[in-house]
């Protein structure tokens, strides 16, 4: 029997060193590999985004760039969503800790935007109970025709 | 000779310096200390500066980057000047909305509008 293998979820992992340059290899290849599963532009970037976020604060907040320590990125393709999870070794955070930094003094501050824009991106982000692995899944982008309402590039200010 | 990143274009004008980034991604760690030190560097030339920020070459951006944006916005502050940021694309500014950073700076559509009625 003939199955197309690109409905078959493919699973990759990689171990990475602690050093925030590694994301580029990080990006560059999950990105190859949502292109050849169908998966668009708005996809793209919105992966591209978290992954930064989620793989600097493994590096640094995580594993505090400790050539010692490695972070682990374990991610899972089909061609309806993307699923991963970045796991460091540090001792972990309490992400519901953590401020938002939309709102008062928090909204002045140079840092602690990256969990928000992970959560904004990505259609589950969860931290497992240490605090140091966070699995998140996005599913592909609908085409534009059945999403117009929400087209966040007509809201010009 | 090693190429230094990130690339800016600094333009004296009438009104305001213009600083535009060159590169389309704004990532590394480095590069964001490196262009912290060439914008601070501006600023500091100037006693009260009109700045405006463009970001027209700009492709995508991380949430060190609008960190940057935010240490910049407090020093020109301090000095009592004007910073404003235009040719932001959708996808950047989906960033600045989801960030809520569209309260916090103000955003023109491009260089010719950022520069009107400045002081």
């Amino acid at each position: 029997m003939f199955i197309m293998t690109s409905e078959i979820p493919t699973n990759y992992s990689m171990i990475v060193e602690s050093k925030p340059s590694e994301v580029v290899r990080v990006c560059d290849e999950v990105a190859a590999k949502l292109k050849e599963n169908g998966f668009g532009k708005d996809d793209l970037f919105a992966v591209h985004l978290t992954l930064e976020e989620a793989f600097l604060n493994a590096v640094k907040h995580g594993n505090k760039c400790d050539p010692a320590k490695k972070v682990i990125v374990e991610y899972s393709i089909s061609r309806e969503k993307l699923e991963i999870t970045i796991t460091d070794q540090g001792p972990g955070f309490k992400p519901d800790n953590v401020e938002d930094p939309r709102f008062g003094e928090a909204l002045f501050k140079p840092g602690g935007r990256g969990l928000l824009l992970m959560n904004s991106y990505m259609d589950m982000v969860k931290y497992n109970e240490q605090g140091n692995s966070v699995y998140m899944v996005r599913y592909k982008e609908k085409p534009l025709q059945h999403r117009e309402s929400l087209d966040l590039t007509k809201d010009k200010d | 000779m090693a190429d230094i990143k990130p690339r800016i274009s600094v333009e004296y004008a009438s009104k305001a310096v213009i600083i535009s980034f060159t590169d389309e991604k704004i990532l590394e760690d480095k590069d964001i200390i490196a262009l912290q030190e060439s914008i601070m560097s501006v600023i500091e030339q100037s006693e009260k500066i009109n700045l405006i920020l463009d970001f027209g070459n700009v492709k995508f951006l991380s949430s060190a980057v609008l960190g940057l944006l935010i240490r910049i916005s407090k020093r020109i502050y301090e000095i009592e000047g004007h910073l404003r940021l235009c040719n932001i694309n959708p996808k950047i500014y989906e960033i600045f909305k989801i960030t809520r950073l569209t309260k916090t700076f103000d955003i023109y559509k491009d260089i010719e509008s950022a520069t009107e009625e400045l002081p």
